[in-house]
């Protein structure tokens, strides 16, 4: 089954029109998206810097991950509520554009793995015990987020 | 005025039309420099927060200094010379665009609150390292820094938008003098 009806049905809603035939809505949306996207890195980069080693060593993992994470949740939902209309006013182009995919295949799956395998790992002490299990996890989150960040660019190009 | 011959001059070198027409170096370029703006951005933003109390409380100030600021000062470089980069491939068009003009004053007011800070309210940190709040003089530099650096994220992002571009006239007056662009009379 093909998505491209959803696509489609996206791209006729009233929002995605809305967005589409103003001329500030878009850019003043995505300065808000952009920002959002800042806000998570600020917070994903503190908690994977500090698993690498190379960050806030003297803060136990476990305390660093809940003091920004209001800051995570905050961010990914600006990127969310920002995200969304965006991606109305464009669905089509986005349909066919190959960056979309990139970075929509990225945010799921650094989604799923920020909040079950890295978050369980770091509850359950696994990467005071194993630094390199800590590392590991921080290099998969950083380069899923690189990812979501490309793609995101890349999206504008196409 | 005295800039517009240099920058017309430096339009003109091969090396800026090379990058201007080369799809993949300019896009290239500008994805450096949105990831690196992250790296920067997303650390600024959470010394900020923690300067103003609002996270972290646990960490001592100058620990997330002494860690994470070379972060952002590797951060800021790559985005300065991305950036500049980016500029010269298009020297002219962004020098009278308003946006680009409004992210540089803010940037150099941005500059000016971290030297600020730097030379008479971080030196002080001793006293207030462990504070979960810190005193006034730090929560107003971490504002005023979330605030301003936000304004040259946003006015960055919107110099892709020609709408008051100098070859889009009528234009108002203002608009043309902030641009210092002086549109032919018979158009």
């Amino acid at each position: 089954m093909s998505l491209l009806p959803f696509f489609q049905w996206c791209y006729q809603s009233g929002l995605g029109v809305t967005i589409r035939t103003s001329t500030w809505a878009f850019p003043v949306i995505e300065a808000f998206h952009l920002l959002g996207f800042g806000l998570t890195a600020g917070a994903v980069l503190v908690v994977n810097l500090r698993l690498l080693g190379v960050g806030l060593s003297r803060q136990p993992v476990a305390q660093l991950s809940a003091a920004v994470k209001p800051w995570l949740i905050g961010g990914v939902t600006l990127m969310f509520i920002s995200g969304i209309p965006l991606f109305l006013s464009e669905s089509i182009k986005c349909y066919y554009s190959f960056a979309f995919w990139v970075k929509m295949t990225s945010l799921f799956l650094v989604l799923l793995f920020t909040f079950t395998v890295q978050r369980q790992a770091i509850k359950a002490g696994l990467t005071s015990n194993r630094p390199l299990l800590g590392r590991l996890t921080a290099l998969i989150s950083l380069g899923l987020w690189s990812g979501v960040a490309w793609g995101g660019r890349w999206i504008g190009f196409s | 005025m005295l800039f517009l011959p240099f920058f017309e001059q430096l339009a003109d070198t091969p090396w800026s039309v090379g990058l201007h027409e080369s799809e993949i170096a300019y896009s290239v370029i500008e994805s450096i420099h949105v990831w690196s703006l992250c790296l920067f951005f997303g650390l600024a933003v959470m010394f900020d927060l923690r300067l103003l109390g609002w996270t972290m409380r646990k960490v001592p100030v100058s620990e997330f200094s002494h860690r994470l600021l070379p972060w952002t000062v590797a951060g800021f470089v790559i985005l300065v010379i991305s950036g500049t980069l980016l500029f010269y491939a298009i020297p002219l068009r962004s020098y009278q665009n308003i946006f680009f003009r409004s992210k540089m004053i803010l940037l150099l007011l941005a500059g000016l609150n971290v030297w600020i800070f730097h030379s008479r309210v971080y030196p002080g940190v001793t006293k207030w390292d462990l504070d979960a709040v810190p005193p006034r003089a730090a929560r107003v530099a971490g504002a005023l820094s979330l605030a301003l650096w936000i304004g040259v994220v946003v006015s960055g992002r919107m110099i892709a938008y020609n709408w008051f571009d100098c070859d889009r006239q009528p234009q108002p007056a203002i608009i043309n003098f902030l641009t210092s662009c002086e549109p032919a009379e018979d158009h």
